[in-house]
């Protein structure tokens, strides 16, 4: 099954792109849509056949110089390739109908998205160091010139591009340099040949191999703090891109970690993973955190991928930990956790970021603070973004849920048999994700509270139209399979369990159809059952309150409480920075935000005010406090440099002469 | 069977107990002010009187503020039959463990929260927003006390942990339990809106939490709300009650389950009592006052899982 499915899915990527390369501008952006969406589609049933146990690889000699293309897919490859098959499903359906408009349906856009697709599928099914970073880069080009394709509309655009290419090279140098050092050590550049040859290796040796590739894999994924492009580009990238970078791409920055550390290199020390376990807390904290106070919807939802990649990490650095220590059944619960919430977060990223574009569309603005009212105009939007927000918040009913609860399960039950630095380290981690989950509520509510219900807040957000057809239906498609997962995670578990054994090996870590059961520890729970009880309570109420009402009446439509002052403004309501202006100041130190307020008196009178202006941002402070003085100083090296070359010949000539003579010298007193 | 009895008598006990809890709350605060106090049975003829008024819509709310009312009191009472408050063998416990049981109460709540944003109203948001920042600031209490609790069990299914607490009583008095049973109190304070975190009789839009969020409902929906508060309140009490002090649970014999029932009746009374008359002593905290307040329980959870770890492993 494999061995069709998947040179199919590359086929139709490929065929995707070569129709938005060749074809006029009328076929265009449909039979591109459909082509990259149908490699989705068998992307999705190459990665499932893959995860049933039907490996499969593939060496193609002659396709790259020296070392040659090897692939292969596992049940941990196949899955990372069925999350991002179904993220493009989603996102291809949904661009048919987003990129009609705003110069998307250019050649370049249209040809990088399948061109994006191919590449993440690569990236999971490479069998060598060579292919592996071909594929790498590639996805990171591809994406590069999706996130800048905006760019003549919004100065933003070019910060954000700069940024992510800067970022995401400094990411590659550090994979190459660890990957191929690895390769240097194991003298073979095979995954195979690797995972032969790592227990041969130094521990000093194979910590540093893992250093480098985990600081690039975190920067990919968008951990703190390495995130800084992530904000910047997920937001300026045309919306059906954000979904496939936020919900697909950072989600192989994991599989990096996975493969690399588990499986490769084999485990390794407590220290690896405790760095791992820090580096997610860290993340899923500050993310959360910074989403909580953002104003702009999708930068809001890019900082929520910082805060869901770190719960990610989480459950793997967890995993890692119980694996060194010895309690398999542990690792395998956690490292389930951690893979469930990639799924879950994959489904329900795809679904917000989508839902965010459509009111970019429908509205033409992204900030918070502008919308409101969008549930009249935008029925199917608000009920789908409606959906996402649910799922997202970690609340019963959704699939965030489902995955935080069995992290959560994986971390306290670690406490009676793992000694003193699981005793350590396993409260905070349980009070970290604690924490974010509370904040992802709060972000949530703000999301879809101050977004879509209420009043119009601008005459924007009055006129919003819904989107189009092929929109809602990507929507739809990620909204189903979120409530799916939801509802079912059962009947996704046992091919996780699979996936899982790759790193993990043991027992399926959670099983059971309806009622998840923990393997080995007890703890037992049942989506499925909670949501069927809810629903029968608000029936049996319902029904309750038609007989206890006693006044049947039409419900009558009133003013609403104004303080008898007259009908309120839409300027009266509470906006998206007055809702989080309290979290703000609770959380003051760690943000940091900027306020600046002016108070102008008049002329006669110092008492008397004349005019106030009162302005607050909340900037990134790892940004400001890490990367610019960097920034500053290399900008200042470069203008000091700048001395050094004056436009004279002569001096050119003598810098040359000098520096031979310098050379020969040194050469002379060395040898 | 005494368990789907036993789920059955939880919920309506909770469903007609709870206005009775509240009124016995106000009338302990009244007695301790001084005056004499509407009465036991007062909440109940509120709610008679709320049912019997024509419902409402106010202008420009949608749909979600019709369903609000019923999610909150909907998730309420699928707690009430999953918790241990007559029987540890509620057919239900094993849907939902402790976690569950604290992320559907937050599932009400962010209905009702959404509900105040969608009045789009100053006092709505105002609610909404401060009503989230106690939520996500209790959040990390919770879950710790759960782990503390969970330790020397192995599992957070709170049938499991009533159950070891009935076969070995001495476990309540250690550290970890009495450092999370204080933890937990301020949770539960806090969560269901009580003072020093808020102030159930207030409308006084500076200290105003809950009742901005629920102030445009009125008649049946208003009932419905105010009903399904005082079962948050009754249901958070009797799960500290069966936590720390389940005595009187029934755990086999259908004929336990009277017994249950009246002894969770007399413990949540009691505890209702006592925070009422402890309210009498209290002011209401400013806003900003209280995060410091549920840190302050934070790190009490915090200890509570340390010493559950260091004072009781071999």
């Amino acid at each position: 099954m494999t061995s069709v499915a998947f040179p199919a899915a590359l086929g139709l990527t490929l065929l995707a792109a070569v129709a938005g390369l060749v074809l006029p501008r009328g076929p265009r952006r449909v039979t591109a849509g459909v082509l990259t969406a149908g490699g989705g589609a068998a992307a999705v049933v190459a990665g499932a056949a893959a995860m049933r146990g039907g490996d499969w690889s593939a060496r193609l000699p002659g396709l790259l110089p020296l070392a040659g293309a090897r692939l292969a897919l596992d049940p941990l490859g196949g899955l990372f390739l069925a999350v991002t098959g179904a993220v493009a499903v989603c996102a291809a359906l949904y661009g048919i109908g987003y990129t009609r408009h705003g110069g998307l349906d250019g050649r370049v856009p249209q040809t990088m998205v399948p061109v994006f697709l191919a590449a993440m599928t690569l990236v999971p099914a490479a069998a060598s160091v060579s292919t592996f970073l071909l594929a790498w880069e590639l996805m990171a080009l591809a994406s590069l010139l999706l996130v800048v394709a905006e760019h003549r509309s919004r100065d933003e655009v070019r910060a954000a591009g700069l940024w992510y290419a800067v970022m995401t090279h400094l990411g590659l140098v550090v994979i190459l340099g660890g990957l191929a050092g690895f390769a240097a050590a194991a003298h073979s550049e095979s995954f195979e040949g690797l995972r032969a040859a790592a227990d041969g290796l130094p521990a000093a040796g194979r910590g540093a191999v893992f250093l480098a590739v985990f600081a690039g894999f975190a920067s990919k994924a968008g951990i703190a703090p390495l995130h800084v492009w992530l904000p910047r580009a997920h937001p300026e990238a045309p919306s059906h891109v954000s979904a496939l970078m936020s919900a697909a791409m950072v989600n192989l920055g994991v599989y990096g970690i996975v493969r690399v550390g588990f499986d490769l290199l084999g485990g390794g020390a407590a220290w690896w993973w405790l760095l791992v376990l820090a580096a997610g807390g860290a993340s899923a904290l500050y993310g959360i955190l910074q989403a909580a106070v953002a104003g702009d919807l999708k930068r809001l939802l890019a900082y929520s991928t910082c805060e869901n990649m770190g719960l990610v990490l989480v459950g793997v650095g967890a995993s890692g930990l119980f694996a060194v220590s010895g309690a398999r059944a542990l690792s395998a619960l956690a490292l389930t956790a951690a893979l469930l919430h990639i799924v879950n977060h994959a489904g329900f990223k795809t679904l917000l970021f989508l839902a965010a574009g459509s009111v970019l569309h429908g509205t033409g603005t992204r900030d918070l603070d502008a919308l409101g009212g969008l549930r009249t105009t935008m029925p199917a939007t608000t009920a789908l973004f409606g959906v996402g927000a649910l799922m997202a918040s970690a609340l019963p009913l959704g699939n965030g849920f489902v995955s935080e609860w069995l992290l959560l399960q994986s971390l306290i039950h670690a406490l009676p048999s793992g000694g003193t630095l699981t005793a350590v380290t396993m409260p905070p981690a349980v009070a970290v994700v604690a924490l974010s989950a509370g904040l992802a509520i709060a972000t949530f509510v703000k999301a879809f509270g101050v977004g879509f219900l209420a009043r119009p807040r601008s005459s924007a957000a009055e006129r919003a139209r819904e989107a189009p057809a092929p929109m809602l239906a990507g929507m739809a498609v990620a909204a189903l399979c979120c409530v799916l997962l939801a509802i079912s995670p059962g009947a996704v578990l046992p091919a996780l369990a699979r996936s899982v054994a790759v790193a993990a090996p043991g027992p399926d870590a959670v099983t059971g159809p309806v009622t998840l059961h923990l393997t080995g520890l007890a703890g037992t729970m049942s989506p499925l059952l909670i949501a069927a009880f809810l629903l029968v309570a608000v029936v049996g109420l319902l029904a309750l309150l038609r007989v206890a009402a006693t006044r049947r009446t039409a419900r009558r439509r009133a003013r609403l409480w104004d303080c008898g002052a007259g009908p309120m403004s839409a300027r009266m309501e509470y906006t998206a920075t007055s809702f989080a202006e309290p979290l703000q100041r609770v959380f003051d130190d760690v943000l940091a935000p900027e306020t600046d307020l002016d108070v102008t008196p008049l002329k006669e009178s110092a008492y008397l005010v004349n005019s106030v202006t009162y302005r607050t941002r909340v900037g990134d402070r790892i940004e400001h406090r890490l990367y610019r003085p960097v920034l500053t100083a290399a900008a200042r090296a470069g203008e000091a440099a700048r001395g050094l070359a004056n436009g004279s010949v002569h001096r050119y000539v003598g810098y040359g002469f000098y520096t031979f003579t310098g050379l020969l010298i040194a050469l002379a007193v060395i040898r | 069977m005494t368990g789907i009895i036993g789920a059955v008598l939880q919920v309506v006990l909770v469903a007609a107990g709870a206005p009775l809890l509240v009124g016995l709350m106000r009338q302990v605060r009244a007695r301790a002010e001084g005056r004499a106090g509407a009465g036991i049975l007062q909440p109940w003829r509120d709610l008679r009187k709320l049912l019997r008024k024509e419902p409402i819509t106010p202008h420009g709310t949608g749909p979600l503020f019709r369903m609000a009312p019923l999610l909150l009191a909907g998730t309420t009472l699928v707690v009430a039959a999953m918790i241990p408050l007559v029987t540890t063998r509620s057919p239900l416990d094993g849907a939902a463990d402790l976690f569950a049981v604290t992320a559907l109460l937050a599932l009400g709540t962010v209905a009702l929260a959404l509900a105040g944003l969608d009045t789009g109203t100053a006092f709505g948001g105002m609610g909404a927003s401060r009503e989230m920042v106690v939520l996500a600031l209790v959040e990390p209490t919770i879950l710790l006390s759960t782990f503390a609790m969970s330790v020397r069990v192995g599992s957070t299914n709170l049938g499991a942990i009533v159950t070891s607490v009935l076969d070995d009583p001495q476990q309540v008095v250690f550290p970890a339990s009495l450092l999370a049973l204080v933890a937990l109190v301020v949770v539960v304070i806090a969560e269901a809106g009580r003072i020093p975190v808020d102030n159930p009789s207030t409308h006084l839009e500076l200290t105003m939490i809950h009742e901005a969020m629920v102030l445009e409902y009125a008649g049946p929906d208003l009932a419905l709300v105010e009903w399904a508060s005082a079962m948050r309140l009754t249901v958070l009490l009797g799960l500290l009650a069966g936590l720390f002090a389940p005595w009187g649970i029934a755990v086999d014999s259908p004929a336990m389950l009277p017994v249950g029932a009246a002894a969770i009746a007399a413990k949540v009374a009691v505890a209702g009592a006592a925070l009422a008359a402890a309210e009498v002593f209290m002011a209401k905290l400013r806003m900003f006052r209280v995060p410091e307040l549920l840190a302050g329980s934070f790190v009490l959870a915090l200890f509570a899982v340390a010493s559950s770890f260091f004072l009781v492993a071999p």
